[in-house]
């Protein structure tokens, strides 16, 4: 399968050649090409899934794992080395099919929705920078090559979210995801240094023998690990970058900041799940805490937020927070005896990718129709855009968990595999589940029912987007309709044996009551023109609802201890020392370098006697110095 | 001994000549037409040489003519190096050689060139002192003549003066050096005076003499005052020849010797290396700060890369030959590609190669200044260009064997040196100026020069397996 190296080749050398030739080529070549170029990474993911999964099982009943790949890149001795190279096993696989499936619907969406911006040829070099990186990233048969394409990935999400760099907030939002990621990056370098100082290798499965030695070490490293992961995947307290990232264009929005990106996270966790598992289950129930609490923390918020992308990040955040609990809450790796997260979680990032990318792009088609991301330009639109709206209620129904909608599935193996790990967590999450529910069809009546504005429509009447943006929302909702039928388990699982999903209609049963009630209630608040009931409750605790819509101020809370603690009492009196007293002793250096650069002038005379003599007194001086030593 | 066994061991001479001798004979028997494609012919040929004999063919150490001659893959691997760096330095002479008052003598151009590639090689593979200084003399003489190609033009022939009789100052100490030698040692090969060297005074003052004839080469202070009036005055495709390969060859030579005689005086030599290589960098950046001219502020760089280099020689160990040889590779490519870039905006502007003309310069060529930009970025040692690598390891190579301190001063200097190479950035790119050199086109074979030098400065920092190529070889020294 030495092909594979081109899933990785062929994105480089469009961004390559795109970013090269820039305005030298049509944008519409340049869009063309990118396109091509997917499609054709796409297939060839789809094909490499295809024979790894058509290859069968070993006679240990596993899936192999296949390095087709591999260079070593810098050795340091011993068994320390950083590879580049490719690694098959079933989740990098199964990322590889959601990456190249989401990147090339993004590829081909983005053909309508970017038409005529300026610098298009930039955008799409950009996405082709991205798809390799985060190719790479889920390929990667190492941590070190992991961390390599990770900063890839946060580079080129970087230069995405600042795509439309005359505009303020996108800058300011660039900035932003760009420093609390790399400021998260930070945990997991470190992570990864204590890592391979202590296991001596920077490989996945590091020789148990010298795990043992690692002792305390290897939990720290992987809670060091997790923070980068978390600061990637949106985890409270690192999650404030991602609202803030919805400046970027929305396609970018839909691959980067839904479906694959903020996922890393969840991979690397998923990845490093053997050693979680083995050596620090303690640190995997941490991090199912924090997701617990970062999937409710943004269900509430997303509740009362106006702008509908801000509502989407909201719910992704809280969606991989689910993710994240589904993985922490694995007590074995036996998918029988407490490993079902493992699956669960895995599952629930590919359903999640398909409807989240739908998501988002449907709402780049609204945005599109009405220029406005705020739900008070929006209401009705159901007559103006009937694909845009069935495509929509798919994904939300899928997102609610809705049988028989890809959703459901996923979040009915999570829920389970959260009771099997105690009754508050998984009532905890049910009771999230509801929220989502109420959240999402909140969304769906605000943007296609209610109270429509009038005004700005008559203005400029909203209209379907064209087939380049319909299409791949067509495709998405058809794959959220059957995805959830797809015997997952029998892909992927925390053992690695094949696991056959049986569906818990006990607790099924239950979230898709709490879900239905969910929608009931959002039916009942939002389907009419007057919003009575929403507005009298938001009314009646404006306190919540206003620290709901601010975000609970962590946003303020940040920029208090940045701003008047950090800046303020930290870093100006180090500048100041900075200022004056290092750049004072090297501007003395320079000053005297300066000053020694006249006095030895003379030297270089142009007398060639002269040089003779310095010459001959040179060697003598030398050799004097020589036998005095 | 038969020619067979030769052959075997000294087929990149033997290959040489050959090239030499056909360069001739086209000189010779060529018409108008045939002259026409000379330059062609010349780098077509070398690059065969270069295929033919960039990896060593015997994997073992070998010495022929009773000792004379010593083979060693590495120094199949050097040898290698400085043919590759002749090439590139072909590659960018053409644009000179082209012009009326030069085009008649291009023949000698490449007789000269590669008779001092030639004594080079002998240098380093020799296994005897006379041999050895038969190749430095060889190295020497026609370098003169190349320095002094422009003759009727001052500068030219004052640097050619300049420069024959510093060379010829500096051959009279060394043969006195090792004249002592012979003297307390009673005998010339490498192998047979090791057991005498004891490093009594007279061989100190012997080997100090020895150390200036080299040193002269390196340029390493106080030996190098002939370096800015020669680079500034010889041909710009010469003074590259010069700041590199000629430079490089007797880098290697010097580490060799050391190593292989000098080795029970160990710590004198490096004591000795110490003082030079802190005076060299030091001093050398010192004069750069100053500089207007290119030539002249490239003249001082090379100078203090020369201290840079001596940090790979100073460690004696075989990671330190790898480290060495590899930062000659990565040296040679940035300040070829430095050297490719003056030369193109001297020969496209009627000679200008103030620092002053080069502001402005990314308005109208963006591309050469890019090139100029990488290759300075590679010399000041910037990641993740290759020079930053190079840098690296010959750090590594000096501070493992506890010259701590060393590489501290090595360091510091670094950052006095980005602050003249950005000088040169900033003319480019920032200074205004309201007449920029013209937009002009640069001809094929530059660019085929300054693409691969370019290719180099991107390449060989990231691909590991360049400097591990090496190191496989180093430990047969």
């Amino acid at each position: 399968m030495e092909y594979t190296i081109l899933i990785l080749l062929l994105p480089f050398l469009s961004f390559l050649l795109i970013g090269l030739l820039d305005s030298r080529l049509k944008p519409g070549a340049a869009g063309t090409f990118g396109t091509v170029v997917t499609g054709i990474v796409a297939a060839l993911s789809y094909w490499t899934a295809f024979s790894y999964f058509g290859g069968g099982r070993n006679a240990e009943g596993l899936f192999p794992t296949m390095i087709p790949w591999n260079a070593e890149w810098l050795p340091f001795g011993g068994n320390l080395h950083i590879d580049l190279g490719i690694l098959l096993d079933p989740i990098s696989v199964m990322m590889l099919v959601v990456i190249s499936t989401v990147s090339f619907m993004v590829h081909i969406y983005s053909f309508g929705y970017m038409k005529g911006e300026r610098g298009f040829q930039r955008y799409y070099a950009f996405l082709s920078l991205f798809t390799m990186s985060m190719l790479g990233l889920v390929v990667a048969t190492n941590i070190f090559q992991m961390y390599i394409f990770w900063e890839l990935v946060g580079v080129s999400s970087y230069l995405l979210i600042g795509f439309y760099y005359t505009k303020k907030e996108a800058i300011a939002a660039s900035k932003k995801a760009f420093i609390v990621t790399r400021f998260a990056d930070l945990g997991f370098l470190i992570g990864i240094l204590i890592y391979g100082f202590y296991t001596g290798s920077f490989s996945f499965t590091p020789d148990s023998a010298v795990i043992g030695s690692a002792k305390v070490f290897l939990p720290i490293a992987l809670g060091l690990m997790f923070i980068g992961g978390a600061g990637k995947s949106a985890m409270f307290p690192l999650h404030i970058w991602l609202p803030d990232a919805m400046e970027g264009p929305t396609p970018v929005s839909a691959l980067i900041h839904a479906a694959t990106m903020v996922v890393a996270g969840v991979y690397l966790v998923a990845r490093m799940f053997p050693l979680f598992i083995g050596y620090a289950p303690e640190v995997l129930h941490i991090t199912a805490y924090v997701g617990a609490f970062t999937a409710l923390y943004a269900a509430v918020v997303a509740c009362v937020q106006s702008d509908i992308k801000r509502v989407l990040a909201f719910s992704t955040i809280s969606q991989i927070g689910f993710m994240i609990v589904s993985l922490g809450v694995c007590t074995s790796a036996d998918p029988h005896e407490g490993g079902l997260g493992y699956m669960a979680s895995m599952f629930h990032l590919f359903t999640h990718a398909m409807f989240k990318a739908l998501l988002f792009l449907g709402a780049g088609c609204i945005i599109h129709a009405v220029h406005s991301n705020e739900m008070s330009a929006m209401g009705g639109l159901r007559k103006y855009m009937p694909v845009t709206h069935i495509t929509f209620l798919v994904a939300c129904l899928a997102i609610a968990g809705i049988w028989p909608l890809s959703g459901f599935f996923s979040k009915d193996e999570i829920l389970a595999a959260c009771f099997g790990f105690s009754p508050v967590m998984g009532w905890v999450m049910t009771f999230i589940a509801g929220l989502t529910a109420f959240y999402m069809f909140r969304l769906y009546y605000c943007i296609f029912w209610g109270k429509e504005n009038k005004e700005l429509h008559a203005e400029h009447t909203p209209h379907e987007a064209p087939l380049t943006m319909t299409i791949p929302l067509i495709f998405l909702a058809v794959v959220t309709l059957f995805a959830g039928w797809i015997p997952f388990g029998e892909f992927v699982s925390s053992n690695g044996q094949a696991y056959h999903i049986h569906i818990d209609w006990a607790v099924a049963a239950t979230s898709l009551c709490v879900a239905a009630a969910g929608i009931a209630i959002a039916t009942w608040m939002y389907l009419r023109e007057d919003r009575k009931v929403a507005d009298g409750l938001a009314a009646k605790f404006s306190g919540l609802h206003k620290a709901a819509y601010h975000r609970f101020y962590i946003d303020e809370i940040y920029q208090f201890v940045t701003h008047r603690i950090i800046f303020a009492c930290i870093s100006t009196p180090i500048a100041w020392f900075d200022r004056h007293v290092v750049d004072g002793f090297m501007n003395m250096l320079a000053w005297l370098s300066n000053q020694c650069s006249w006095l030895i002038k003379g030297m270089q005379s142009g007398n060639v006697q002269k040089y003779g003599i310095w010459f001959l007194g040179g060697a003598l001086g030398l050799t004097v110095i020589l036998l005095l030593i | 001994m038969d020619f067979s066994t030769i052959l075997t061991y000294m087929y990149t001479e033997i290959a040489l000549v050959g090239v030499i001798i056909a360069a001739l004979l086209y000189d010779l028997i060529a018409g108008a037409r045939g002259r026409k494609y000379f330059h062609g012919v010349m780098c077509t040929l070398m690059l065969l040489f270069i295929a033919g004999t960039v990896w060593p063919y015997q994997q073992e150490n070998a010495s022929i003519f009773g000792g004379m001659f010593v083979y060693a893959p590495i120094y199949s691997i050097v040898k290698s190096v400085l043919a590759i760096g002749t090439l590139l330095v072909f590659l960018l002479s053409d644009s000179w050689l082209r012009k009326p008052d030069t085009e008649f003598k291009r023949g000698e151009f490449y007789v000269l060139t590669l008779s001092t590639l030639l004594g080079m090689d002998f240098m380093v593979s020799a296994g005897h002192f006379m041999m050895f200084f038969i190749g430095l003399e060889l190295a020497s003489v026609p370098m003169s003549c190349l320095v002094a190609f422009d003759k009727y033009k001052h500068n030219s022939a004052e640097a050619g003066a300049k420069y024959i009789l510093s060379a010829l100052f500096a051959s009279g100490l060394m043969l006195y050096g090792i004249s002592f030698f012979y003297g307390t040692t009673g005998t010339l090969y490498f192998e047979d005076m090791v057991p005498m060297i004891n490093g009594s005074a007279l061989q100190i003052l012997a080997m100090v003499f020895f150390f200036t004839g080299l040193g002269f080469k390196i340029s390493l202070v106080p030996f190098h005052l002939w370096t800015a009036d020669t680079y500034e005055g010889a041909p710009t495709p010469v003074t590259s020849y010069l700041s590199v390969v000629s430079k490089a060859a007797a880098a290697f030579a010097l580490m060799v010797v050391l190593i292989k005689v000098f080795a029970p005086m160990v710590e004198y030599w490096q004591t000795l290396l110490y003082i030079v290589i802190v005076l060299s960098i030091t001093v050398a950046n010192l004069f750069a700060i100053r500089q207007k001219n290119l030539k002249r502020f490239l003249a001082f760089s090379s100078i203090s890369q020369a201290g840079y280099i001596m940090l790979a020689v100073i460690s004696g160990t075989p990671y330190g030959m790898t480290s060495l040889v590899y930062y000659v590779l990565v040296y040679m490519v940035a300040n070829l590609a430095a050297f490719g870039v003056i030369t193109a905006v001297e020969q496209n502007s009627d000679g200008k190669v103030n620092m002053e003309d080069y502001n402005g310069l990314y308005k109208t060529n963006p591309k050469l200044a890019i090139v100029m930009m990488l290759a300075i970025f590679s010399l000041a040692g910037i990641p993740p260009f290759a020079g930053f690598f190079s840098k690296f390891f010959i750090f590594a190579a000096a501070f493992e064997q506890g010259f701590h301190v060393l590489v501290f001063i090595a360091l510091l200097n670094t950052i006095i040196s980005l602050y003249y190479y950005m000088l040169v950035i900033k003319a480019m790119f920032i200074t205004p100026n309201d007449s920029p050199i013209a937009t002009f086109r640069s001809d094929n074979s530059t660019r085929l020069s300054l693409l691969l030098c370019l290719a180099g400065i991107l390449i060989l920092g990231l691909a590991s397996s360049v400097f591990d190529g090496i190191n496989l070889y180093a430990f047969g020294m």
